[in-house]
């Protein structure tokens, strides 16, 4: 692991370089940094290296269901003969059958979608609450992340009794006479919408809260003041400086969005094509491990971009609360 | 600090907050209904609770959960803060980026994905699929999250704390249990809160990693429902809200009190 | 007992040639990255000072003082102690203390956990402990808080409770990082002369870094003023306000005049300065500036006297119109635009309550002073 040796610590104590203990002092600060780093990079990025390679193997009747390839254990020779054996069949299987393309393609359409969604109800409450007495804020922020702290497939589940034909809202709305045939939601992808919005609504109020509530309210007086009417205010002055509150929201609901399986599975009925259920469904009803590696390769490969778009919003931020 | 606290915001709030806490309330409200249909309300009635208790499928799942998730997040617990050492104090080590990377690409990555290549190298590695890779499994996604947290509080911790420690002739690692530790601590609590939610919470990752014998409690309520809703559920999901619920507005009561009484105390030391 | 004023008038070691200095920095140099903090720097600190670095932040005085706490290594050069080389040894193994600017009390332990920390740190037995807590709490007068938090104290028992802690174990030096820059002005005043009185009492040596030169002034013994990363006058106060060896200095602590010249004519007290405008000024206080030689003459505002009339006994004179005044109630500000152009600063002491010699804008004035009331500096 020369990767990660320590070239300088911002440590004060291996700053000060005590004189005996410098050996200690030295080998407890690499143990911080390398116990964190082992653990992540066997239980975390190796995975993804198996993943790969075992969406380059041939489906096999047998446990584990596939053949091994890139096997080390046969030496450098070994490894080039398989490598001729190398196949992309799983990827090419994925190109030739239209459902799997659908399936992506709808997925980050119904992502992208939800996202907005959650943007335009998230907003308006990240911005009542940024604007609330400041007495009664950390009581409503408490309210925003308690729903975070109740099981996930529980809110998903709760919206059955709600969307069902049978379920609460039809019945509300018939007994009310604004409709009178039961509307069919669930298992629909309005069904996927609301679940996805309600789901994820607390991860894009959260970092819209945090940087509309930085900012200075006295910015739009100033505005006012120049004689900019409230609605040119907002659009000029708040929403460019919420912005890296709305992209860091958009990110945390799009990224999981587009790989979610509850929320479709649950709400979306069978036909729903999402790509998180077409690849939990081809690993366990279909017991095809190396196309389910293959479906993840590519929705990694498909996420990757927004990773790295949170990851560097991560760290900016970092930067400025230092 | 001025703000314009007008209609519009208070409906947004208002509306907001029923959108996000409806569906719980009608969840809670219909696990006492007395009828089997879920969406008709047929009386008052506590007997699902009962019935509850005698699922003993449901009992197991909820002890393997609770196992799980104390194990998991006490591991997680002390690996985060680790990693938001890392983070935060060592600037420049060679593969910072990637470590970094590995820290924060968990929080967002779409479960389907972790799940499926946790359960791989589990394959590779020859580990039997059970309580102990789910363990596994929570700890590599909480540790994370985790991180974040307590790398949230030591950004802003007061380094000339750690330098008066050292001053006064207290070693790296005294000055580190004595010092550092006790005063990132409440960040440390929440992130092990954090990490066992997040645990009791999983149904993915624990599909894909869990064996024979370590059925959680999300995996069972998710094979129920898929075969139906039944108020049973509703029973079990009020409890376990109500478990989450009391204890995160506990801890919430607990700061918002320390948070008065220190600044009574503060007022009262500004007077002299 | 001898008084401290006595104790502070006799005490002048650094004029003493066989006395031997107690903290010694000897070609010091540290760099962070590309930046130097300190350069090739070398100071000595005698045993029982009161020692003030003074200087703009970023000029370095801070990096000094935890080089000296043993925060920070030198690049190169060394720092001594008493005699002994300090590199290598961990601040937890040096004798000396400091006071943090943010105080850095620990905010989980109580006043009196606080001031025990460093003497559980060296072991020291617990009845020994709570009798040193009692003399330090008494010290600073804080005997009835110890059993508080440092959130339930105002910000001078918290400054307070942070020198005790600092100077529980007896070190041999107590660093000091602005410690009073967290105070209001009035507590600030107060606080300055029980640091003074405090330092006496225990005889311990103190190296206090500020950026306000009044503290500085009140509390030092000696003074050094830093500028990116040197040191560019090791002085008394008196002698850094009156006797500034270089226009950075002159200029960076109080007000200053500076008239750019030449030297015309040297004798043996006296120099002749012929002024860029022509004008001719006598002054004393020349130091080694050689005939022709390009100089300033420095002068502070308050030895400048603004009359209406010359002054019939004055050597220095010179004519102008006022510009600007400035009444502040205990002295009054003139600004004099003198013929040549140049802008000359004056005050002048409200000793009565009605002036004698009224001036007021746009009246034409002479501006005088004695030849000794300025220094010459280099340019």
């Amino acid at each position: 692991m020369s990767n990660i040796a320590v070239t300088d610590a911002a440590m004060p104590s291996t700053a000060a370089k005590p004189f005996l203990t410098r050996l200690g002092a030295g080998f407890v600060n690499r143990l911080v940094i390398i116990v964190p780093y082992l653990w992540l990079l066997f239980f975390f990025l190796i995975p993804f290296v198996i993943v790969f390679k075992i969406s380059l193997s041939q489906t096999a009747i047998a446990m584990p269901p596939y053949t091994p390839v890139l096997d080390f254990r046969e030496g450098i020779s070994g490894f080039f003969e398989r490598f001729r054996n190398l196949n992309f069949d799983n990827y090419v299987w994925l190109t030739q059958d239209a459902l799997y393309f659908k399936a992506y393609v709808t997925s980050l359409i119904i992502a992208a979608i939800s996202t907005v969604l959650t943007l335009l109800v998230g907003y308006p409450i990240a911005y009542g609450m940024a604007r609330a007495p400041a007495t009664i804020r950390p009581t409503l922020l408490m309210l925003v992340i308690l729903p975070f702290w109740t099981s996930f497939l529980i809110r998903v589940y709760a919206w059955i009794g709600i969307l069902k034909p049978e379920g609460l809202l039809n019945q509300l709305l018939l007994s009310l006479h604004i409709i009178n045939q039961p509307l069919v939601i669930l298992n629909t992808y309005t069904a996927i919408f609301i679940g996805i919005v309600y789901s994820y609504l607390p991860f894009m109020v959260l970092p819209l809260y945090s940087s509309l509530e930085k900012m200075d309210y006295s910015l739009i007086e100033a505005a006012k003041d120049l004689g900019c009417p409230p609605t040119s205010a907002f659009w000029k002055i708040t929403f460019p400086l919420s912005l890296p509150g709305v992209i860091a929201g958009c990110l945390l609901v799009f990224i999981p969005a587009v790989g979610e399986f509850v929320i479709p599975d649950l709400l979306g009925g069978s036909q729903t094509l999402m790509i998180g259920k077409t690849l939990w469904n081809e690993f366990f009803a279909n017991r095809d491990w190396p196309v389910s590696s293959a479906v993840a390769v590519i929705l990694l490969l498909l996420l990757t971009v927004p990773i790295m778009l949170f990851q560097q919003a991560q760290a900016r931020a970092q930067e400025q609360d230092k | 600090m001025n703000t314009t606290w007008s209609r519009f915001n208070v409906t947004s709030i208002v509306l907001g907050f029923a959108f996000l806490y409806l569906p719980i309330v009608l969840l809670i409200v219909f696990s006492f209904n007395e009828s089997k249909l879920v969406t008709v309300w047929g009386g008052f009635s506590t007997k699902w609770y009962v019935s509850l208790f005698h699922n003993q499928g449901l009992m197991d799942a909820t002890w393997v959960t609770a196992r799980v998730g104390v194990i998991s997040a006490t591991v997680a617990t002390v690996l985060g803060t680790l990693a938001a050492l890392t983070l935060t104090r060592y600037t420049r080590f060679r593969g910072r980026v990637l470590f970094s990377g590995m820290v924060f690409a968990p929080l967002v990555m779409p479960e389907v994905i972790t799940g499926l290549s946790l359960l791989l190298l589990f394959v590779a590695i020859g580990l039997d699929r059970g309580f102990f890779t789910v363990t596994l499994a929570h700890i590599t996604l909480t540790m994370c999250f985790v991180a974040v947290v307590v790398q949230s509080r030591l950004v802003s911790f007061d380094r000339s704390l750690e330098e008066a420690a050292m001053d006064l002739g207290a070693t790296p690692a005294k000055t580190f249990f004595q010092i550092t530790l006790p005063v990132i601590l409440p960040a440390i609590v929440s992130g092990w809160m954090l990490a066992f939610t997040l645990s009791l919470d999983d149904l993915v990752i624990a599909s894909f990693t869990s064996g024979p014998g370590a059925t959680t409690l999300p995996m069972k309520i998710y094979s129920q429902v898929r075969l139906g809703v039944t108020p049973e559920i509703n029973a079990a999901c009020t409890i376990l809200i109500a478990v989450v619920a009391v204890g995160v507005i506990l801890a919430s009561i607990a700061n918002k009190r320390r948070e008065v009484q220190r600044q009574l105390d503060e007022r009262a030391a500004q007077r002299g | 007992m001898k008084s401290l004023g006595s104790i502070r008038r006799d005490f002048t070691p650094w004029n003493d040639p066989s006395a031997r200095p107690y903290i010694q920095f000897e070609n010091v140099t540290k760099k962070f990255g590309d930046f130097t903090a300190v350069n090739n720097l070398s100071l000595a600190i005698f045993e029982r000072e009161f020692f003030a670095l003074l200087g703009a932040s970023g000029c370095g005085k801070s990096t000094l003082l935890r080089m000296l706490a043993g925060f920070e290594e030198p690049t190169a050069g060394r720092i001594l102690l008493d005699g002994q080389d300090l590199r290598g040894i961990p601040p937890y193994r040096r004798p000396v203390n400091m006071m943090f600017q943010s105080y850095a009390l620990f905010p989980h332990m109580t006043v009196e956990k606080n001031i025990a920390f460093g003497l559980k740190q060296e072991g020291m037995p617990s009845p020994d402990i709570e009798k040193r807590v009692a003399e330090m709490l008494k010290l600073v007068k804080l005997e009835q808080f110890a059993k508080r938090k440092p959130h339930q104290l105002s910000g001078g028992q918290r400054q307070r409770v942070a020198l005790a802690r600092s100077v529980a174990k007896r070190p041999k030096v107590l660093l000091l990082d602005e410690p009073l820059g967290a105070l209001d002005k009035k507590l600030r005043e107060e606080t300055q002369f029980e640091l003074m009185d405090l330092q006496q009492e225990l005889g311990l040596t103190f190296v206090v870094v500020t950026h306000d030169q009044e503290e500085a002034m009140t509390m030092a013994d000696r003074i050094a003023i830093m500028d990116k990363g040197e040191v560019m006058q090791v002085a008394t106060p008196a002698e850094v306000y009156e006797a500034p060896t270089s226009r950075f200095v002159a200029h960076f602590v109080g007000n200053v005049n500076m008239f750019e010249g030449k030297v015309a004519e040297r004798s043996a007290n006296t120099t002749r300065i012929t002024g860029s405008s022509g004008a001719q000024i006598v002054v004393e206080n020349s130091g080694a500036a050689a005939a022709n030689a390009d100089i300033v003459f420095a002068i502070r505002p308050e030895k400048i006297k603004v009359s209406s009339k010359k002054p019939a006994d004055a050597v220095n004179a010179l004519q102008g119109e006022v510009y600007d005044i400035a009444y502040l109630g205990d002295m009054t500000v003139y600004h004099v635009r003198l013929d040549d152009g140049q802008i000359v600063r004056a005050s002048a002491l409200n000793a009565a309550r009605v002036t004698e010699d009224p001036l007021t804008w746009n009246d034409r004035a002479w501006v005088s002073f004695r030849p000794d009331a300025g220094v010459v500096l280099a340019r």
